[in-house]
């Protein structure tokens, strides 16, 4: 199998649609803008205040006053604007960004989502995290299917502090591309490399097993 | 009209201990660097701080952006309102000892509450944070068949802030994404001053494109370029 990061990215990039408003987490979910189709083109919001975010500022071309929600600096497309935070994250909670892709720690059967927090051990702050999937419309959690001890990520109910409550609507892993329904998690593709058994094992919650499940 | 230039000196000293002050940047970027660093060589203590984020430590960021993390070195701060730690492991660590308070506050969320504080509201109604812990003790309103957070407004003493243009008036012009949180800020507190990254005479900033106009500004330091 290619490198896990890769196989999520590339399958969430497909998920996006030409002229999509979308806002790309920090991490694996920036790595998306690599692999989208050639003929979509989708803006990049960042939540510190750009609309129509381009790629890395090359090293030595860099201009400070243009950064991302990360810190780095970046360009932007003909046409981009920039604007407050409260404008920023107005747009982000009023509906106008389509879709916002983020990682995970926890992901449930009630589309739950815990990002952002682990009690003892890791208190950086929500950010913008929180804010982006009570917002936008489509929230696409990308995540590997367990963490580094083999354990699995989505699960029944989360256990660690939620960062989102019923909000998300896809997960996508380099196992499984999975929709959470009001009925619970349904297995719509398995990675061709794979099997539903294996995906199935992995997973730390009941999955809904369509007769049709696609491969990617 | 009053001349408004102060030094960063001047600006620290118009700040007193138990202040409320906000910051403005993101990352460092649109944080005011002269006057932030004549508060950390000042005698000031126990400020209540709202930034979006308590920045690098020195020698991160290779322009030397690294927000307001020396204030937290230097042990300024009583009272933090952020919305992110993560890059500066000393707020982390003193937040775990006990010697600074933080509340962490979703970013969407702290800049509404900032501008409810400047435009005159009791507070914002959002449904970021409903079903988490970001709810807990807050009143749950439901409108029209969803629940919203109810958010209270938060006002300033001081506000400090970055213009990349600032004309002698005090209309300021914020370039790239440095605007950030300033705009909100620059209403929401009773003293505001801004640091000037380049000054201009009055009209040189077209009228259409002043982003926080100088009835709000109080005073400028003219800092120069300090990053990049």
């Amino acid at each position: 199998m290619a490198d896990v990061k890769t196989i999520i990215a590339k399958r969430a990039a497909r998920f996006l649609k030409d002229g999509d408003v979308v806002n790309l987490g920090i991490g694996m979910p920036e790595m998306v803008a690599n692999f989208l189709p050639e003929d979509v083109n989708v803006i990049l919001q960042s939540e510190n205040g750009i609309m129509g975010m381009h790629a890395a500022a090359e090293e030595g071309k860099e201009n400070t006053d243009i950064s991302n929600a990360g810190g780095k600096y970046v360009t932007v497309i003909p046409g981009a604007c920039y604007f407050d935070t409260a404008f920023s994250f107005g747009l982000i909670r009023g509906g106008h960004v389509d879709a916002t892709i983020l990682g995970a720690l926890q992901v449930d059967s009630e589309g739950s989502l815990a990002s952002h927090i682990i009690p003892g051990k890791m208190v950086p702050g929500m950010g913008g995290a929180m804010d982006l999937v009570s917002g936008a419309e489509n929230v696409i959690v990308i995540t590997t299917h367990t963490d580094k001890k083999g354990s699995p990520k989505i699960l029944e109910r989360c256990t660690l502090p939620l960062t989102a409550y019923k909000r998300v609507k896809w997960i996508i892993s380099e196992l499984a591309v999975i929709e959470s329904t009001p009925e619970g998690l349904v297995l719509r593709e398995i990675n061709a490399e794979s099997s539903v058994e294996e995906v199935v094992a992995k997973t730390g919650a009941q999955l809904i097993i369509p007769e049709q499940v696609g491969t990617f | 009209m009053k001349n408004k230039f102060i030094t960063a000196q001047e600006a620290a000293a118009l700040i007193h201990d138990g202040d409320f002050v906000m910051v403005g940047g993101f990352l460092g970027h649109g944080t005011p660097n002269s006057i932030v660093e004549a508060m950390c060589d000042s005698e000031l203590k126990d400020l209540t701080i709202a930034v979006n984020d308590t920045g690098f430590p020195e020698g991160v960021d290779k322009f030397g952006f690294r927000g307001v993390s020396e204030l937290v070195a230097r042990h300024k701060i009583k009272t933090l309102y952020a919305s992110h730690i993560g890059l500066n492991p000393e707020t982390g660590k003193q937040m775990s000892e006990g010697t600074l308070e933080v509340k962490l506050i979703p970013q969407g969320t702290l800049a509404e509450r900032i501008r409810a504080g400047g435009y005159g509201l009791g507070g914002i109604l959002t449904p970021t944070g409903v079903g988490t812990d970001v709810a807990q003790g807050k009143q749950v309103i439901n409108v029209d068949g969803k629940d919203y957070l109810l958010e209270t407004a938060l006002k300033g003493d001081v506000c400090i802030i970055k213009g990349s243009v600032v004309d002698k008036l005090g209309n300021v012009y914020f370039k790239g994404t440095t605007r950030n949180f300033c705009t909100v800020m620059a209403m929401a507190c009773k003293t505001v001053i801004v640091e000037a990254e380049q000054v201009v005479e009055v009209g040189e900033i077209p009228a259409e494109n002043i982003m926080t106009p100088f009835v709000l500004v109080d005073y400028i330091v003219d800092g120069g370029k300090t990053n990049g």
